[in-house]
């Protein structure tokens, strides 16, 4: 007797997922790895893991508004002469002129201005327009040393010395020709529409006892004025802070794996580096080793997102935070009243990364007149402005929360995890518990 | 000239006064005993004459704009980096990077220069006396390389719209660098270069080399190359 | 990362000064090389049928007089011992193997640093400067010292880290730059019967060189094949019975440079520690080629 066998469900695989398929079959056509703008996109253990245990019989909350709650910060006290006082300990990360329109850069010197907050320049040099907008602007000191010149060395209020980044650890800058455009070129001493190629070292350094040299260049050059950070991906945090220190840092950044980039290797973005909760206290640890904890100051960065992660960061011990891709999207970067448009571009708004091709309909990351003109500056640094307020006063209410009158008395000690592995990261204990993994038996 | 002596000023002590640009600005002056120290005369910010006498570290007229520098003896690693105008002449040999991501200006060194000579060059123009080492011109986006003597391996690797003149032996060239036909405008400007630098060379001798520009684009028949 | 310095003597007058021309060249790294500093210096050259060895203790109280008497009791032997601040310089004429056997069992916290006939090697953790002081190098003699001003980059700043690493007989190692395929390499010279006491680079690429001589390998060859087998950033500095050889990998980008007069030959890793010696004005000034084996004092 003839049965009908039933079908098993299609399944599809896990190893083999769609995303995996179509890159295999992208692959096989262009002959070129897969390029994309953002930072890791996978799930990755994180801030989130990490909840804040607040105020109750032993510990007394204080009052909203009238009982302060300080969130200044001061960053490059160890060397300098003029060190950075900053409103709130958020800052807004490097991002180059070139990877972003200029408006883009006009729109975050306004809304980090408004703050009282610091932007930084990018693997571009430093725009007239940055600097007039930006009250407290960082000098990026990259491999690549496009547009770097002593007059900008000079206007700039510090010199952040860029070893690496959280999205690729050990990659250089990257632009494509179709954001290669006349004013970029020029800046960067390119030809126009070309692709250009990094370098991933520095050209006349390696190493952090070479550096300590080159970092006394850069303070003799300043007259010994400016703080001095180094920004480093997140590869080996303790002993790349050990080294910093060593090497003379004033500030030290560490950006995770969830950190963005303007255009790299999608390998490189997901496979390389370290998620940025595993970065922040080994890092802190190494400074604490050297008696330098809050001497010289720790920036984190890497999907930083809300005043929830502000204050996770701080209470891990993190001096202060910076946001790049957050500051896009508070100017408008993947808005859902442009889905029309990332549906051209075969994307939908969230999810939109190929920043690299130049054609952001948000006028955010692209060098195309047309498109660039979309972004009012004003406007988007009011936004970014309000974004930055908000993440301020979520800090601060936390902080409250935890009886606590300035955000750099959070402690890990007021943190618990939800996981094995944050808990083991942050090395604060799995809640409802007395263990910390690696640590004790609980 | 006033004489600056860094045994006893240091490296701070020597700079600060050369950044004093209401007291300093077309001076000259000699500094001596530099004792192989770093970031000597780095900083630079008008016109003037520095000579120094004897043997310097590490970045040496690091972004000069607009001063002379003349150090009689040898320059350490990254002499002249960043320059954006001016002069730097090295009487003896320098260390690897000279001229490294330099703007403008003119550097000149009479003996050898060692690895990564003009590595990311933007415009500065070198004239080396002697030979170059490794991974010289890598990178190089533009600006002038003359290299009297010979180039060691990788010579222009990567390079953009930088030119290269060897007279001697290239031991071998970089990704994208290929020899190119010496035309009458090149002739010229070789000449002025080697005039400028008192070098004696005849400019007849050298042959010129630059970007095939095949790697301007990705393509994908040319992955082996990255 | 470091500060690696070299100073080999052509005008035998000069022994008496060694020490005090190498202290201005080993100083003037300090600031690449803050956390420890080591030296080794070949000097009061043993008998035949005799082996000096370096020995330290991290009790700088510990009785080396009867570890001295005990070792000559148990192997029916002469042992002369010199205390020098915790280290100590052991003569004898046991056979070496025997002694460090007797070491490993009897007192296997005392540390074996370095073993030879003329060699002595003094390393500690602290300021370059302090080392020096400590180890009464100032007024030294002898034919010839290579030392080292280490910042450790990813292991532990503590003393058996430092550098140099003895490698075999009058053999030591020390290095500037930061190796990156160490830990295969260690895996397998352990299985080759080596032991290491650290985490540190620079000590698997000592271990690396006395594999390679233990295993017939002249000097110039085991570097030959260092060359080819350790990966990373590296300018090795190699001290001799007869003097010093110079290594620099392919890439080069750690500096160094050497400088040669009738009197002296001499290498840094920068020009500024060599400027210090009498002449140095006038010497012929060039750097090591990558891949590239340099050789002084060779017989």
């Amino acid at each position: 007797m003839k049965q009908n066998i039933p079908r098993t469900q299609p399944r599809k695989s896990a190893t083999f997922d769609d995303y995996t398929l179509s890159e295999i079959r992208r692959a096989a056509v262009s002959g070129i790895y897969d390029i994309r703008g953002g930072g890791s996109k996978r799930v990755l253990p994180g801030l989130d893991d990490l909840l804040f245990l607040g105020a109750s019989m032993s510990r007394y909350p204080l009052e909203g508004y009238r009982e302060a709650c300080g969130t200044d910060v001061v960053l490059g006290t160890r060397f300098a002469k003029n060190p950075i006082q900053l409103k709130i300990p958020i800052t807004i990360a490097g991002m180059s002129f070139g990877s972003l329109s200029a408006q883009a850069k006009e729109a975050l010197g306004r809304g980090a201005t408004i703050a009282g907050t610091s932007t930084t320049t990018g693997d571009g040099g430093m725009t007239p327009e940055e600097r007039g907008q930006s009250e407290t602007l960082i000098y990026q000191y990259l491999p690549s040393r496009y547009g770097m010149n002593p007059d900008d060395l000079r206007k700039a209020d510090a010199i952040e010395v860029v070893v690496g980044q959280g999205a690729k650890p050990g990659g250089g800058g990257m632009l494509l020709g179709q954001k290669i455009s006349d004013r970029v070129a020029e800046m960067r001493n390119l030809p126009k529409g070309i692709d250009q190629r990094s370098a991933c070292r520095h050209p006349d350094w390696t190493g952090p006892d070479d550096l300590e040299i080159k970092i006394n260049e850069l303070r003799e050059i300043t007259d010994w004025e400016k703080p001095i950070y180094i920004k480093i991906g997140g590869a080996r945090p303790y002993y790349d802070t050990a080294l910093s220190v060593k090497a003379g840092a004033d500030v030290i950044v560490i950006d995770g794996m969830q950190g963005g980039t303007a255009a790299t290797q999608e390998v490189f973005i997901e496979h390389v580096g370290q998620p940025t909760l595993a970065c922040i206290r080994p890092a802190v640890k190494a400074l604490q080793d050297m008696g330098m904890h809050r001497k010289v100051q720790l920036i984190v960065s890497g999907g930083i997102r809300n005043g929830a992660d502000v204050a996770k960061a701080l209470a891990l011990g993190a001096d202060a935070v910076s946001i790049g891709t957050a500051a896009m999207v508070a100017l408008g970067d993947n808005d859902p009243e442009l889905e029309k448009e990332y549906q051209k571009l075969g994307t939908t708004a969230g999810a939109y990364d190929d920043w690299h091709e130049g054609q952001d309909p948000a006028g955010i990351s692209t060098q195309d007149p047309e498109l660039s003109k979309r972004l009012d500056p004003v406007m988007a640094g009011r936004r970014l402005a309000n974004y930055l307020k908000v993440m301020a006063l979520e800090a601060q209410t936390v902080t409250r929360a935890c009886g606590k009158s300035h955000v750099l008395n959070l402690e890990p000690e007021d943190l618990v995890a939800l996981t094995v592995e944050s808990a083991a990261m942050a090395q604060v204990p799995l809640a409802g518990t007395d263990w910390i993994p690696g640590k004790n038996h609980g | 000239m006033d004489m600056l002596d860094l045994k006893e000023l240091g490296v701070r002590g020597v700079n600060s006064v050369l950044h004093d640009l209401s007291k300093s600005r077309a001076k000259s002056y000699k500094i001596n005993n530099p004792m192989g120290q770093h970031s000597i005369a780095c900083g630079l910010d008008a016109p003037m004459q520095i000579k120094i006498e004897g043997h310097v570290g590490f970045y040496c007229g690091g972004m000069n704009q607009h001063a002379e520098i003349k150090v009689n003896g040898h320059a350490g690693v990254g002499l002249a980096e960043n320059m954006m105008s001016g002069r730097i002449h090295v009487s003896g040999n320098a260390s690897e990077s000279a001229g490294a991501t330099a703007h403008g200006g003119l550097l000149v060194i009479d003996g050898d220069a060692s690895s990564r000579c003009g590595i990311s060059m933007k415009g500065v123009d070198i004239v080396v006396g002697g030979s170059v080492g490794h991974m010289s011109a890598f990178m190089a986006q533009s600006g002038c390389l003359v290299i009297c003597g010979d180039a060691g391996d990788a010579l222009g690797d990567s390079i953009y719209e930088a030119i290269i003149f060897v007279r001697g032996k290239v031991a071998s060239l970089g990704t994208d660098c290929i020899e190119k036909e010496m035309r009458p405008e090149h002739q010229a400007k070789l000449k002025e270069l080697l005039e400028a630098s008192s070098l004696q060379a005849d400019s007849t001798e050298f042959r010129r080399y630059g970007s095939a520009r095949t790697l301007y684009n990705f393509d994908v028949d040319n992955a082996d190359a990255y | 990362m470091c500060g690696i310095v070299g100073l080999y003597l052509k005008n035998v007058k000069l022994q008496a000064q060694l020490g005090c021309m190498f202290k201005p060249m080993l100083i003037e790294m300090s600031s690449r090389g803050p956390d420890s500093a080591g030296v080794a210096i070949y000097r009061n050259p043993v008998k035949a049928g005799q082996t000096k060895f370096s020995l330290a203790h991290d009790d700088s109280g510990f009785l080396w007089e009867t570890l001295e008497t005990n070792l000559a009791a148990s192997l029916n032997c002469e042992v002369a011992t010199l205390k020098v601040a915790n280290h100590c310089i052991l003569v004898t004429d046991a056979a070496e193997t025997e002694v460090i056997s007797w070491l490993q069992t009897n007192h296997p916290e005392v540390r074996i640093v370095g073993s030879g006939k003329s060699i002595e090697i003094f390393k500690e953790v602290g300021p370059p400067e302090k080392v020096y002081e400590q180890f009464e190098l100032e007024h030294a003699s002898g034919t010839h010292m290579i030392g080292h001003t280490r910042m450790a980059t990813e292991s532990a700043v503590t003393t058996a880290g430092s550098h140099p690493f003895a490698t075999g007989a009058d053999l030591c190692l020390v290095h500037n730059g930061s190796l990156s395929n160490h830990n295969i390499l260690r895996n397998n010279l352990e299985r080759e019967g080596i032991k290491f006491q650290t985490e540190n680079d620079t000590e698997v690429a000592g271990a690396y060189m006395t594999w390679k001589i233990r295993s017939g390998a002249t000097l110039r060859q085991a570097l030959e094949d260092g060359i080819k087998e350790i990966d990373g950033f590296y300018t090795f500095c190699i001290g001799t019975q007869d003097g010093f050889a110079v290594v620099r990998d392919p890439i080069a980008c750690k500096h160094a440079v050497m400088a040669e007069t009738d009197d002296w030959v001499a290498m840094a890793t920068e020009f500024r520690a060599i400027a210090h010696l009498p002449g140095s004005e006038q010497a012929r000034i060039w750097e090591p080629e990558p891949s590239t084996i340099y050789v002084w004092g060779e017989q």
